[in-house]
């Protein structure tokens, strides 16, 4: 399936239900949420997103809990507030999005591979011919 | 909002249940009270409304004596029970009879909340059944708009799709100048909604801290060996591998496992607790 097939799907799941995962902090997996809805276009930039409140029913979680998403995300340049407006997608979030996620990559999941790389004795050089195996099944 | 100190109480003479206990709790929080069976989440809960009297120390709530009962006080704090008595009337007169007990009841939000909860408003209370008696009662408690919100086991009886919507009209309704405090042994109903953990042991308060301060110094995690844990406190077994608390020494970031973070407490106590002195 191309990303756009993919993207078109998600774009219609409109009654996304969230179930968190037991790893991460919520504040974080909310801000992910959020960073999807902005990446797939569902929240276009300088768009306002929904508030703190109607989030924090949609998601079944404690207003606090979003506002600190919130927080974070506006330290990250993805959206911005107007005073007494609400919140607002960034212009140039998508690209602030996939810093930040690069980042994260990098930091988090990145180590854990190279962990499991080395306990089944998978060379690096290994990979990247599967990796070029990836990109050409998806043309 | 509420201070307690020193307070003693028993319901005998020889049997304290509750010991030097204090307590301070700001408005604009939902705290969640955790204890086992018997440790005296309920009498503490009975204090902080006026239902139980200390036999020693001070017990403050909203700038008042809650055992003087003023009327004052009353319209600022509502009690929801973990069994509710109805009487045998419709929901209408109910409300007509209750709801003037407190100044900002909202009665819009009230036939909203049993909406949502698919609760038919003209039925008599007598003719429900126990989940329904207790959305009833929880959407009358969250439409008096009271300072003091305190909740005993509210999810107790309700089916699955009423606990996701009790959670719904919590997120919906939790002002900052309002303070709820649930107590509950179904953790994983409630721990998205919990901004800060009291637990209940030996007579007094044992843990008092928001999740954020909880997650700074302690971590959750899932590892296949025990060994790749710098310093576990507790552990439990998992289908793969293990679930883990331990010391946060290098500033991970994870999400507290309210039940674990419990079941902690109650097998290490001196050292969960010592991480947070």
């Amino acid at each position: 399936m191309g990303l756009s097939a993919a993207l078109s799907l998600r774009k219609n799941n409109c009654s996304l239900h969230m179930e968190f995962n037991n790893t991460q902090p919520i504040y974080l997996q909310i801000a992910d949420y959020i960073c999807d809805k902005i990446q797939l276009e569902v929240w276009l930039a300088d768009q306002k997103i929904p508030s703190v409140r109607e989030l924090a029913v949609t998601l079944e979680v404690n207003p606090n809990t979003v506002a600190r998403s919130y927080e974070y995300l506006q330290g990250q340049e993805i959206i911005y507030t107007r005073r007494g407006m609400g919140y607002f997608a960034q212009a140039n979030a998508a690209q602030n999005i996939l810093k930040t996620r690069r980042a994260r990559f990098m930091d988090e999941e990145l180590p854990l591979l190279f962990k499991k790389m080395q306990l089944l004795g998978i060379p690096v050089s290994e990979l990247e011919q599967q990796y070029q195996h990836f990109i050409d099944n998806q043309n | 909002m509420i201070a307690i100190e020193n307070l003693i109480f028993g319901y005998h003479k020889k049997e304290v249940v509750l010991e030097n206990l204090n307590l301070h709790l700001k408005p604009g929080g939902i705290y969640g009270l955790l204890g086992r069976n018997g440790a005296g989440k309920s009498s503490l809960l009975h204090h902080i409304c006026g239902l139980l009297f200390p036999n020693s120390g001070t017990c403050r709530v909203a700038d008042k004596n809650p055992a003087d009962r003023s009327p004052e006080f009353l319209q600022q704090v509502y009690l929801l029970p973990e069994d509710v008595y109805l009487p045998n009337v419709s929901i209408k007169s109910y409300i007509d009879i209750y709801a003037p007990f407190y100044p900002e009841f909202n009665h819009d939000l009230f036939f909203k909340f049993l909406t949502e909860f698919e609760i038919l408003a003209n039925g008599k209370l007598q003719s429900l059944s126990y989940g329904q008696k207790k959305k009833v009662m929880i959407s009358f408690a969250l439409a008096t708009q009271v300072k003091v919100l305190l909740m005993d086991e509210p999810t107790n009886g309700l089916d699955i799709p009423s606990k996701k919507q009790f959670r719904k009209i919590i997120a919906g309704n939790v002002n900052d100048d309002q303070l709820m405090i649930i107590s509950t042994h179904q953790v994983k109903d409630l721990d998205s909604l919990i901004d800060s953990v009291l637990i209940l042991e030996d007579k007094k308060i044992i843990l008092h801290q928001s999740v954020d301060q909880i997650t700074e110094k302690l971590v959750f995690k899932q590892v296949m060996n025990l060994e790749e844990v710098a310093a576990p406190i507790y552990s439990e077994g998992a289908l793969k591998g293990y679930a883990v608390v331990a010391v946060n020494s290098k500033h991970e970031q994870s999400r507290l496992d309210m039940e674990m973070f419990f079941n902690a407490v109650q097998t290490e106590k001196q050292q969960i607790l010592s991480q947070f002195n």
